[in-house]
């Protein structure tokens, strides 16, 4: 087991361009489960790919276990990586597919058999291993890869998006599985990926990366709960963050905090008046779009995300009493977009 | 029964389906439909007709007679032509010449194609430069190249020979004879056929190598495998259905053509470059002897019609498996 780390790495595809990766700093935790989340076009593959040695940064330094690998080939790393594409050898069957990582690191043949038997036990595949890949569906594809990263009980684990091929439903019982399985190894893993929810599910910790830097890095309550910059806010969280601007800075609010005023302590409550536009009934939730009425922020768009327990009935184009706990704001910097010190700012 | 009617009964009800196949035809005539798909056919009919249909049949019917250049009458003499090509010494020296010529050509043109398909498939400063460069011989006429060659290996004029009296390897007039020795002069074609024919397998290669995802050879470096283990293990497996496409068409290329023999030995010397087009070549038409010449070429049909089943066999079962 290591921790891995990142030193000011950069990586900068063409000259003059702006960078993939921007001087990131990160550490990990012996045996987390740490999260690079951000949008397409991120960053956060890339990173994965230095760490992995399969991209060579601009600059910077990757440590794992305390030694600088910058210079050493992926296999000298010791780090296994699981593919979004799987990257299973299509002409090897599920057992060699398995025992391919044995031979390439020369481990007496006797043990082959025994540690891929492990390996496929541990993920509940030791029935498909004279199959070929392409005889197999993707959940078992998806098993294969993950096999194939730990039977050599790699110092590290990276993956990279190994859910986005699988269908919804499939998708939810994977990423349970990787967790037990996770739980069950207690190998430090990097995970990458832009859902957010398979972030705030999985993740000890998460990165939160935008335009090749990193915006916040910390738990997912930290991260939806305090974000560090208007990014994180809207980024994370379906709908996203509600954001107001006033004078020099901009208020947030979750669209959950945003509720019926007489839902709301008369102390703490900032009343608003909502406006509704549209209606989108979920099943346990219902999520009211419109706009702020009768206040300076006047036509504001916000949305209002009402658990089953609200009943009341919401008609559209009427306007409502609603409001938010003053506790429930967040408050960032106008030109900097950073989280600043909560302000009194006049709302009428 | 209307029409209408008719689909009605059919298909069940459905108001919206496609014509029934009796009335389509009335559709899809239009004037001239009929003959058009015909006449579009036709030219590449008559072109294979013409140039491989008409002249393979008049080679079974001048192998089974009696027919040269300049004889009036025709005779059925049945296998007699052949009978006479398995004896002769000279086309049994060709028939294994071609063989030695086909498989040193094709082990060097699989391994440096494979090679090259390598060393391009990466970006680099100037690939588009050397990748026109390796086409090069491919599109180049290849009398041009081959007597570039002849001047390159003669006897006297040699470049290679200069270079190597320059660098006091050999004695002024002590150097290879490149053509003039029957093993020199093997390799010499071989070397050239290889030059010539590289570029084609390059690109085979070059095209299954791209096809192969990037992922793949990633994860087995991830996995620790080295630049070997990957090229055994993993791309030249990856890669058997293409590889098997290159060298069938490879041995077809070399094994049917006379080009380089003709141009830099003429056969010599004392056939040790004869191969069995070149021997159909001088027998049939410049030794004048068109039922022999027939004779020779068609042994070529059934060794080609083997590889080709062969090769077409292999290559579907590594797509099935």
């Amino acid at each position: 087991m290591a921790v891995v780390e990142t030193r000011g790495l950069t990586k900068v595809f063409k000259e003059g361009q702006l960078g993939a990766v921007n001087n990131v700093d990160l550490v990990t935790r012996e045996g987390e489960f740490l999260v690079f989340l951000g949008p397409s076009g991120s960053g956060k593959t890339t990173l994965l790919r230095m760490i992995a040695g399969l991209e060579q940064p601009t600059a910077g330094e990757i440590l794992i276990g305390g030694n600088v690998v910058n210079h050493l080939s992926p296999r000298e790393r010791r780090i296994a990586m699981v593919f979004q594409s799987y990257a299973l050898y299509p002409h090897l069957s599920v057992y060699n597919n398995i025992a391919f990582p044995l031979k390439a690191q020369k481990i007496k043949k006797e043990l082959h058999r025994e540690k891929v038997e492990w390996a496929s036990s541990l993920l509940g595949i030791g029935g498909l291993l004279d199959r070929k890949p392409r005889e197999l569906s993707g959940g078992e594809r998806q098993r294969v890869a993950l096999a194939r990263a730990i039977v050599r009980e790699p110092t590290v684990f990276l993956l990279d998006e190994p859910l986005s091929n699988l269908d919804a439903k499939l998708r939810a019982s994977a990423r349970e599985d990787l967790e037990q399985f996770h739980k069950r190894i207690g190998t430090t893993t990097i995970y990458v990926t832009h859902d957010q929810v398979e972030a705030m599910a999985m993740g000890d910790r998460i990165v939160v990366l935008h335009q090749g830097f990193v915006r916040q890095i910390g738990t997912p309550k930290e991260v939806y709960d305090d974000p560090a910059d208007t990014f994180v806010a809207t980024f994370l969280g379906s709908p996203p963050m509600n954001l107001l601007e006033s004078d020099d800075v901009v208020v947030g609010f979750r669209p959950e905090h945003f509720l019926p005023a007489d839902r709301l302590r008369e102390g703490s409550r900032i009343p608003l008046r909502f406006r509704v536009t549209y209606l989108e009934f979920l099943g346990a939730e219902r999520i009211l779009y419109g706009s702020l009425a009768g206040s300076r922020f006047e036509e504001k768009e916000v949305l209002s995300r009402l658990p089953a327990a609200v009943s009341e009935a919401f008609q559209v184009a009427s306007v409502y009493d609603f409001g938010v706990a003053s506790e429930s704001l967040r408050f960032f910097d106008r030109q900097s977009e950073k989280r600043t010190q909560p302000k009194a700012i006049a709302w009428q | 029964m209307k029409p209408a009617e008719h689909n009605v009964e059919r298909c069940g009800g459905a108001s919206a389906t496609p014509p029934s196949p009796r009335e389509r035809p009335r559709v899809a005539r239009r004037p001239g439909g009929r003959w058009l798909g015909a006449a579009m056919f036709l030219p590449a009919i008559l072109y294979v007709v013409a140039i491989i249909g008409v002249p393979f049949l008049m080679a079974f019917l001048y192998a089974v007679g009696d027919v040269r250049v300049g004889s009036v009458g025709y005779h059925f003499v049945g296998l007699e032509n052949f009978r006479s090509v398995l004896h002769s010494p000279a086309f049994r020296r060709s028939l294994f010449n071609s063989v030695i010529f086909t498989v040193g050509s094709q082990v060097l043109v699989i391994v440096g194609a494979f090679t090259l398909a390598l060393a391009l498939r990466d970006k680099f400063r100037g690939r588009g430069v050397v990748r026109f460069l390796v086409m090069l011989p491919w599109v180049a006429p290849v009398s041009l190249g081959a007597i570039g060659w002849k001047w390159i290996l003669d006897s006297l004029y040699s470049v290679i020979n200069w270079l190597l009296v320059a660098m006091h390897l050999f004695r002024q007039f002590d150097a290879p004879q490149w053509l003039g020795e029957p093993k020199l002069a093997m390799m010499s074609v071989i070397l050239v056929h290889t030059w010539h024919v590289l570029p084609f397998s390059t690109v085979i290669l070059l095209a299954g190598l791209t096809a192969i995802p990037r992922d793949i050879p990633e994860a087995a470096a991830v996995d620790g495998a080295g630049f070997w283990r990957t090229l055994v293990h993993i791309t030249i497996p990856m890669m058997r259905p293409i590889l098997n496409v290159a060298l069938l068409f490879g041995i077809i290329f070399t094994f049917t053509d006379m080009t380089v023999v003709y141009i830099l030995t003429r056969g010599g010397p004392y056939d040790s470059t004869q191969v069995v087009p070149s021997l159909a070549f001088f027998t049939g038409i410049l030794g004048g002897d068109l039922a022999e010449g027939a004779a020779i070429s068609l042994f070529l049909v059934p060794i080609l019609v083997i590889v080709a089943y062969l090769m077409l066999r292999v290559a579907h079962r590594a797509e099935v498996t």
